[in-house]
């Protein structure tokens, strides 16, 4: 059973409430347990925690300081788009809307340590607070002096505050090369896969035993474990295709100990599920569905993926060719393609020491409108006048994302684009214009 | 007023005409119009007829989008419905943010229409906050969100980006607490839906639980546009509030459905449960508009070949986009309206033949001055030429008699060509095309019976088996029924007279006993022979046999069927062309259409740089070969001069031959001293040329060489 957590700061009726709650993660929990040490006891200032996606970070974190009743606040990364907001949420959670609305506009970090300093000293803490913030990775983006101020805010604000630092990434990509205080490094290592049994079999339905419940995830893990280790993904596979597994029961044909013949029954089925809605190419609404409907209409659905054709004008069509030939030939062979009397130039003539190597491994190159238009004009069949529509059918390609532009946009002179479509999208546009771009590249050559 | 802005595009107005913006309109609209008179008439005409095609195509869109927005307002509403629920597996699964990804077709501009009728009928039916934002106006994460929170709450937050910094600081205290977050706006929906909710509760009804939850949609226009990073957070810090907030997003997207996951990750792709909605392909919509407005009597206003293939080419060459094939339409009607004087009489019959009394002496002059009214006027006898030239009253009722016969014709020609279009377009690579609108064209241009694919479709149509051709004929009689005029009525009794004597055949089936026989005696000699030259020579007289031999009964029917239908096609599909007063209803100037439609701002200023008289209108500057007179403004000289050069020009030569030219134009003495000798003026001048030509595009400096300029041949834009 779950192991018992200690310490002397907390009841001991409260630590056991919290074990329960976090399964697996008892070794962690009590590490954590052990730094913060009793609330009233100042506490270490930083402590960076890592561990991949759904590995029970921010749980672990919520389940003790809410149990616990510890003060904290719990800050999203993501969701502060301005340092303001951050600020706004500490205060907010710590000293009430008061202090948060002494903020001034864009605030500054010494804005927030002067607020906090005073609210501090009306209210001095008598437990440590905890500010938590999770995806902390994305705090590299904001200004520099963010991330090193905040590790050692306990000495900025002369409180008995910690930062509790949740990331993805480890904390060597962190450090700023200005240098700062270290915090202290924990990790939550990844789940085994006795312990996503353990956690996933807790969630039983209320109308099974919870042996079978069990033997359902013992299934699903082995078809699974091996392409998803995410906990949260798990548990939501688990949902969708439990009534699947129950199928048989429910028309009598099994008992509930029967795991052999409700395997043979489960397995096809989920082995479609990690096709397609566990990549989300058919959504889980629709698999629902899927899962009323009888076999025979199965096939009809087609993935996200499925739909790659797009209908363009004809010139449109032309230009994304040209852009693709522009992209993934060398300039020096443009000759060589389109001029009329080029003459015998064998691929040998041409290769030069470092295009060895395919074009098309290197991906596609930028290059200048002038050279697009050439090209264009040369393979369109017809005569085009170079109207108004055909320069903003460039403009359309770019915002429709099949042409990139690499130079500024302020550059009005001469940009340069990329094409962005891939080789087999191209073929089937140069497909239903007759146009043989396998000819024209030279790659293929 | 519906129409001004369409009008705006073609005539230049003044913003300070705002108050009397129709009688501007008039005023603009005659204008410069070939005979004033009748203008106030032709305006009329022209804008009830413009009227009536807008409302025509607003209908026609609402009905084509209907069934996509059908089924997206289920969708909307099966996902507020489904998140309530509370069982067992709806609370273990990870709570997705529904969205429906909205496949509408490369022309974005297009989909402002659709989205604008999609938010309105989410509003009316299923939840009041919905907000629709566009990548332009969210470049960064804080703009989305601000735009979003703005249009949900209706906040008076100023939209201008510009005016951001201003607005924050002048702005209510409400917005001081706003913060862009969504924390914000679920404070916000709790409050709106407890306002909601306490008249509901003295009602007491549990089961209306349903829209007192009404989802919150919000509608990315142009998906593809939006940068990745801002999508993604927006969709993480969403997905952090499903719980609190019903989340709801539809996806515009313009390219194909995959374009989602290229943008998004699976982390972020799996916080979503998309959905996808296909509209109806932007040719299809085209087919249907063409039907409605072109393929039909209704409208007076006609189109000829050239103008529609305009029309059409740019449509499928250039832009996808029906919007701008009803704006060009719609410019083709003002044109021809306000340069055609007769087409006062390009209304309904009624009307037009009432107008044609009322016509004028010159407006009778311009009738026989028609190239079809002259054609007409030669088949007729000397006399009734004579009473054609000199008699106004006769000239009127003669017109009356030919405004009713044009009107026949319209009458006529659609169900027939609608007929021949069932018949052609099932049949093996498409001779006479694959949509009616081809076929139309074809018909435009000349008598499609003389067309070569017309035979070989005929041929084709020979060969068909009973029962294909059967059900073309039904289908062809089925267009022919509802026609009110008296030769279709002729025309479908005859046809459904064909169809009963064609399942008579069936019910009369006799095996043809004669038929074998001489089949069957050459089929024998065969085996005797190994001759090769016997071999084909009873080939050949197999074959002649085949053919001389007797018709079945169905095959002379199929023929008569079929040679009935050739004389509809006859009768009915002459091109307008051969038709009198073609000119009232038929609008000709592919050109004008084309050159306002299709700019090309490059060749235009080339043109003015050759032959700047054109623009300028200095009887100085004409000049008979093309080449540029010597007093040309510098930029035309220095453009002509850099003509001559290579890829490279160098500056010095160029400078040098220009100073030579503009010495020449001052009338210098060639012998004197300071012919073509550069001064400091010349050399401003020259600059000055050189520098515009680089802001024109057509030459930029170059680093490959010292001293020289490269060409352009594209231009630099």
């Amino acid at each position: 059973m779950t192991k018992m957590l200690q310490h002397s700061g907390y009841e001991e009726e409260r630590l056991q409430r919290v074990a329960e709650l976090l399964p697996c993660r008892e070794v962690q929990a009590g590490m954590l347990l052990s730094l913060m040490g009793q609330p009233q006891q100042c506490s270490y200032p930083s402590i960076f925690i890592y561990g991949h996606r759904a590995s029970g970070k921010s749980h672990v974190m919520q389940v003790l300081l809410k149990e616990l009743e510890l003060p904290h606040a719990t800050v999203s990364c993501v969701e502060c788009v301005s340092v303001a907001l951050l600020f706004e949420q500490v205060l907010l959670s710590f000293f009430g809307c008061d202090a948060a609305s002494l903020l001034p506009r864009s605030p500054s970090l010494s804005d927030f340590v002067r607020i906090y300093r005073q609210h501090c000293s009306q209210t001095p803490a008598k437990q440590t607070r905890y500010i938590v913030m999770e995806k902390a990775e994305l705090l590299r983006d904001t200004d520099a002096n963010l991330l090193p101020a905040l590790l050692r805010l306990q000495e900025l604000v002369d409180d008995n505050v910690t930062i509790i630092l949740l990331s993805e990434i480890v904390w060597d990509k962190f450090r700023p090369n200005t240098g700062c205080f270290e915090p202290l490094l924990l990790h939550f290592p990844d789940y085994s896969k006795g312990e996503l049994q353990q956690i996933l079999s807790q969630d039983k339905h209320p109308s099974y035993s919870a042996e079978f419940y069990s033997s359902y995830i013992n299934i699903l893990l082995g078809v699974f474990y091996s392409v998803c280790r995410d906990l949260r993904e798990l548990r939501h596979l688990a949902a969708l295709n439990f009534s699947k597994f129950c199928e048989p029961l429910a028309e009598g044909k099994v008992k509930e100990t029967d795991t052999h013949k409700l395997w043979r029954n489960i397995e096809p089925h989920l082995k479609k599920a990690m096709q397609t809605v566990y990549l989300r190419e058919v959504s889980s609404l629709q698999w629902e569905q899927l899962q009323q409907m009888e076999e025979r209409e199965c096939g009809a659905l087609r993935g996200l993926s499925a739909h790659t054709h797009v209908e363009l004008p004809y010139y449109s069509k032309f230009l994304l060719i040209a852009a693709y030939l522009a992209s993934y030939n060398p300039a020096r062979t443009d000759k060589r393609f389109f001029l009329k009397h080029h003459g015998k130039i064998r691929k040998t003539n041409f290769l030069k020491k470092n295009e060895k190597t395919s074009n098309h491994l290197l991906g596609p190159k930028p290059f200048p409108l002038d050279r697009l238009l050439a090209i264009f004009y040369s393979v369109v069949d017809s005569r085009v006048a170079p109207t108004a529509s055909i320069f903003s059918q460039i403009s359309s390609l770019v915002t429709l994302q099949l042409l990139t532009k690499v130079s500024h946009d302020d550059q009005l002179d001469a940009p340069k684009y990329k094409c962005a479509v891939s080789m087999d999208f191209i073929c089937a546009i140069s497909r239903t214009v007759n146009f043989e771009i396998i000819k024209y590249l030279y790659d293929f050559l | 007023m519906n129409t001004t802005t369409s009008v705006n595009g073609c005539f230049v107005f003044k913003p300070s005409a705002k108050k009397k913006k129709t009688l501007s309109l008039e005023d603009h609209f005659s204008h410069g119009c070939e005979s004033a008179e009748s203008s106030e008439k032709r305006f009329k005409l022209c804008q009830d007829l413009w009227d009536k095609i807008k409302s025509d195509t607003e209908v026609l869109q609402d009905d084509l989008n209907r069934k996509i927005l059908d089924s997206l307002l289920d969708f909307t509403r099966k996902c507020s419905s489904t998140r309530q629920l509370s069982d067992w597996a709806s609370q273990m699964r990870a709570s997705e943010i529904p969205t429906a990804a909205l496949v509408l077709g490369v022309n974005v501009p297009d989909h402002d229409m659709t989205f604008q009728s999609l938010s309105e009928l989410l509003q009316q039916s299923v939840t009041p906050h919905v907000a629709s934002v566009q990548a332009k106006e969210c470049g960064a994460l804080k703009h989305l969100m601000k735009r979003v929170l703005e249009r949900l709450m209706g906040t008076d937050v100023t939209v201008d980006d510009e005016e951001e910094e201003e607005a924050e600081q002048t702005s209510t205290p409400l917005h001081k607490s706003v913060h862009c977050s969504l924390s914000t706006l679920c404070d916000w929906y709790k409050t709106k839906t407890k306002k909601s909710n306490t008249p509901g509760k003295k009602r007491s009804s549990p089961s209306r639980d349903d829209p007192q939850q009404p989802p919150v949609v919000i509608i990315f226009k142009d998906l593809e546009a939006f940068n990745p990073k801002v999508l993604q957070d927006f969709i993480l810090i969403c997905s952090r509030y499903i719980e609190r907030l019903p989340l709801m997003f539809i996806f515009g997207i313009a390219t194909s459905p995959s374009t989602i996951q290229h943008m998004l990750p699976h982390s972020v792709s799996s916080l979503l449960c998309i959905e996808l909605f296909q509209s109806l392909s932007c040719t299809q919509h085209l087919a249907t508009v063409i039907d409605q407005l072109i393929l039909t009597h209704h409208f007076p206003f006609k189109l000829n070949a050239k103008v529609l293939q305009v029309l059409m080419s740019i449509f499928l060459y250039h832009d996808f986009s029906v919007r701008n094939f009803i704006k060009g339409l719609q410019l083709a009607l003002l044109e021809h309206f306000h340069s055609q004087p007769l087409s006062v009489l390009c209304c309904k019959k009624k009307d037009a033949l009432l107008n044609v009394m009322q016509l004028s002496h010159s407006d009778l002059e311009r009738i026989r001055n028609l190239p079809s009214f002259k054609r007409y006027v030669e088949k007729q006898e000397p006399q009734e030429q004579v009473n054609l030239s000199k008699d106004d009253t006769h000239l009127k009722e003669v017109c009356q008699k030919l405004i009713k016969g044009l009107h026949k014709y319209h009458k006529n020609y659609y169900p027939v060509l609608r007929c021949l279009h069932t018949l052609t377009s099932s049949l093996p690579r498409y001779p006479l095309g694959k949509q009616v609108r081809e076929l139309h064209l074809i018909c435009l241009e000349k008598n499609v019976w003389e067309n070569e694919d017309y035979q070989t479709a005929m041929k084709l149509l020979r060969m068909l088996a009973k029962d294909e051709l059967v059900a073309l004929l039904q289908r062809c009689v089925e267009i022919l029924q509802p026609v009110k005029s008296k030769k279709m009525k002729n025309a479908f009794l005859q046809l459904t007279d064909l169809l009963t004597k064609f399942k008579q055949l069936d019910i009369a089936a006799e095996p043809p006993p004669c038929v074998e026989e001489p089949i069957i005696s050459p089929v024998r000699n065969l085996q005797k022979k190994t001759d090769l030259f016997q071999l084909q020579k009873t080939l050949l007289e197999m074959n002649e046999s085949r053919r001389a031999k007797k018709l079945s009964p169905f095959e002379v029917l199929r023929n008569e069927a079929l040679e009935f239908l050739d004389n509809l096609v006859k009768s009915h599909l002459s091109p307008p062309e051969s038709h009198t007063l073609n000119e009232v209803c038929y609008y000709t100037s592919s050109a004008t259409v084309r050159r306002h439609l299709n700019a090309t701002p490059r060749t235009s200023i080339q043109a003015a740089l050759n032959s700047p008289y054109y623009y300028l209108q200095n009887d100085r500057l004409k000049t008979v070969d093309g080449s540029v007179s010597n007093s040309a403004p510098d930029i035309c000289i220095a453009y002509k001069l850099h003509l001559e050069c290579g890829r490279l020009i160098n500056l010095y030569d160029w400078l040098e031959a220009y100073a030579t030219v503009v010495s020449a134009a001052e009338g210098n003495n060639p012998d004197s001293d300071n012919y073509g000798k550069v001064e400091e003026v010349k050399h401003a001048r020259f600059i000055r040329a050189v520098s515009e030509l680089e802001f024109l595009g057509f030459i930029k400096s170059t680093k490959q060489k010292t001293d020289h300029v490269a060409r352009l041949t594209w231009g630099g834009c």
